[in-house]
């Protein structure tokens, strides 16, 4: 997906003025002239200055440049699916590996994956299950990292 | 010498030993899969090395990239296709070698010149990191101050076609190092009350997003048609190998003294290595008329290159915590996980830690040659590894990888949005490199300003006041302030 350089300088200026006018409220350091606000301060003096050069540099190639230019893969369906799950899935992971755990979430992302990236839902099901279980084993039983149970938690171990 | 004797144990302990192992199979591998690079490698491995002894931690990471900057090589060969950036200047070459039947020769050649030229950026590393760290001992705040300036700036004009967007990468990864209580002040930035977010953003988080997540999307949203792998038979590698080092001498040296010195420059590592290297060998050749044709050449001397500015990359990282390249940037975050901070004191007070870096250096470009050898062997299995299979579970290690740093799920959403921005940037072409750097190097960037300013009450000429520090002073604002003056100057001559 392109997007023109006009459209990121602007959001680029939004911020950099955002940034700016919020740290004017942050504390000096005691009988020092320089704070906490000195570092952002001028970083976001340099966004506003790059969003101002990038908006001239995307206004003057407006006429060549689109705003924003849907990317090939865009357009087919498959691909844009693979997108949407690939991204869904990790927020997706985020919200309910708590709730349901490693080992109820890990092999159905995994199957949702395999399947949409074009692997048969047979053997997609297989190795889903089987990854899951070789990840989960290495880190919870070797590295000892305590992923969550969620509803299996009643056989943990 | 007592030091030596205690690196010497390190690196040769049997746990040690069987870590560089797996580690080179796992390096040649990644290197080997088109879409899974190097740097990937290294992030991938930072939440198994969070659980290790700081020797065979960095032993993985060195191995594993060594091995992976050479195997890239391969499917560059076999499928014109570059396994890792590091490769994709001299791939064209590679492949119309095979075209003529010298697969063979191509092969051979990027594997003994890779091991050559990784032992030449090691060299470079033993003799000029200790004098380097030295003559560090003397510096100020002041000094590190301009040293890291230069530092970022070299990341700009090195990577990016358009200073502009690496500058604007740059400001943003200096704005994600604000967030947090690490500060000068202690003082809440940009929290919005978060209590995840007091800490920071995690650094590991972060860099497993932007590069292995990123890479993720980019290969489920590749539209590309799959290229067929050349099936030719491959004998014996290493056959006219000592001919080519009769003949090229000069390359050799030339892309490996290139190679480290890129390398060691912040911001620029193993691809712009090799693709400035191939650059100079056709220029300088005296058939350049070959280059393109699938001539040896090139591939010599960027080959040497790419491996050698491995090493170069540690030679800052390690002296003053400025990372070479986005790989010696993930290093950097490990080193401080294990107390092992990098900086001029690691050399005076831990010398067996810096000696054992060096031994797995030389340990690992030497192992190179037989697994390598080995990896080309069996590389037709590993190209045929099915990568819609093999992408998500590398999704999933990413995710639980992530969440084993911190036990938070926090990382994993941080994880997430890095590799969506990073992918939209990338695709926009704003370079990641210098986000990367700024990440890295915002608290360090910002601690010697305050400091600096503290001591000198607000005086800015005192940032000119040691001969070191205006020196290095004066260094960064030329690089600013002179391509733009000299393009005007050039602009107004050629009117």
């Amino acid at each position: 997906m392109k997007i023109s350089d006009a459209i990121f300088g602007a959001v680029l200026l939004l911020l950099g003025v955002a940034i700016l006018v919020h740290v004017q409220s942050f504390p000096k350091i005691p009988g020092q002239q320089v704070g906490p606000g000195l570092m952002p301060g001028t970083l976001s003096v340099g966004l506003v200055v790059c969003g101002v050069l990038l908006v001239v540099s995307g206004w003057r190639k407006r006429a060549t440049e689109p705003w924003t230019e849907t990317a090939d893969w865009m357009r087919s369906g498959r691909h844009l699916l693979a997108f949407v799950a690939i991204v869904g899935g990790v927020a997706a992971y985020v919200w309910l590996a708590q709730p349901l755990g490693l080992l109820v979430v890990g092999p159905v992302l995994l199957f949702a994956w395999f399947v949409i990236l074009g692997v048969r839902p047979l053997p997609a099901a297989a190795i889903a299950v089987v990854a899951a279980l070789v990840i989960w084993f290495a880190f919870y039983k070797l590295l000892r990292v305590p992923l969550p149970w969620g509803v299996l938690t009643r056989f943990a171990f | 010498m007592n030091a030596l004797a205690t690196a010497v144990g390190l690196v040769f302990d049997p746990y040690n030993l069987l870590v560089m192992l797996l580690a080179s199979l796992y390096g040649l591998f990644v290197g080997a899969v088109p879409g899974l690079t190097a740097t990937m490698a290294t992030a991938l491995l930072v939440p198994v090395t969070f659980f290790m002894a700081p020797i065979p931690a960095i032993a993985a990471i060195v191995t594993a990239t060594a091995m992976a900057i050479f195997s890239g090589d391969i499917p560059g060969c076999l499928l014109r296709m570059p396994g890792t950036p590091a490769s994709a200047a001299y791939t064209d070459e590679a492949y119309a070698m095979t075209r003529k039947g010298q697969a063979e020769i191509a092969l051979g050649a990027g594997l003994v010149f890779s091991a050559v030229g990784g032992l030449f950026g090691t060299a470079v590393l033993i003799v000029s990191a200790p004098a380097l760290a030295e003559f560090a001992l003397k510096f100020s705040s002041f000094e590190y101050f301009w040293l890291v300036l230069l530092g970022l700036t070299c990341a700009i004009v090195m990577t990016a076609e358009r200073p502009l967007k690496g500058m604007v990468t740059l400001l943003l990864g200096l704005l994600v190092a604000c967030v947090g209580l690490g500060n000068p002040a202690g003082f809440p930035r940009f929290t919005f009350g978060s209590v995840e977010l007091t800490g920071g953003i995690g650094m590991i988080p972060m860099m497993i997003g932007m590069f292995a997540v990123s890479e993720i999307i980019r290969f489920a949203v590749d539209i590309a048609p799959k290229a067929l792998i050349v099936d030719q038979p491959i004998h014996n590698v290493f056959k006219g190998m000592w001919g080519l080092t009769k003949k090229y001498p000069m390359q050799i040296l030339r892309g490996s003294a290139l190679g480290t010195l890129v390398g060691a420059l912040p911001g620029a590592g193993a691809d712009i290595a090799a693709w400035m290297s191939y650059a100079i060998s056709k220029k300088m050749s005296k058939e350049p008329e070959k280059f393109g044709t699938g001539h040896v050449e090139g591939i010599v001397e960027s080959g040497s290159a790419n491996n050698s500015a491995l090493a170069g990359a540690w030679i800052p990282a390690l002296v003053f915590g400025i990372p070479g390249d986005s790989i010696t940037a993930i290093v950097i975050g490990v080193l401080y996980m294990k107390n092992m901070n990098p900086g001029p004191t690691l050399f005076t007070q831990n010398p067996q830690n810096i000696y054992a870096v060096y031994l797995l250096f030389i340990l690992a470009n030497l192992i190179m040659i037989p697994l390598g050898w080995w990896c080309i062997k069996v590389s037709k299995q590993i190209l045929k590894v099915p990568r819609n299979i093999l992408m998500p579970v590398i999704l999933l290690f990413c995710i639980v990888g992530t969440y084993a740093i911190n036990n938070t799920p926090f990382d994993i959403g941080v994880m997430l949005v890095a590799g969506v921005v990073a992918y939209v940037l990338e695709e926009n072409g704003f370079p990641i490199a210098p986000a990367i750097l700024g990440v890295v190097l915002g608290g360090m960037l910002e601690e010697n300003l305050v400091t600096s300013m503290i001591k000198s009450d607000g005086n800015v000429a005192a940032f000119f006041g040691r001969p070191i520090a205006a020196t290095l002073g004066v260094l960064t604002l030329a690089a600013w302030f002179l391509p733009p003056v000299i393009r005007r100057l050039r602009q107004a001559a050629g009117a």
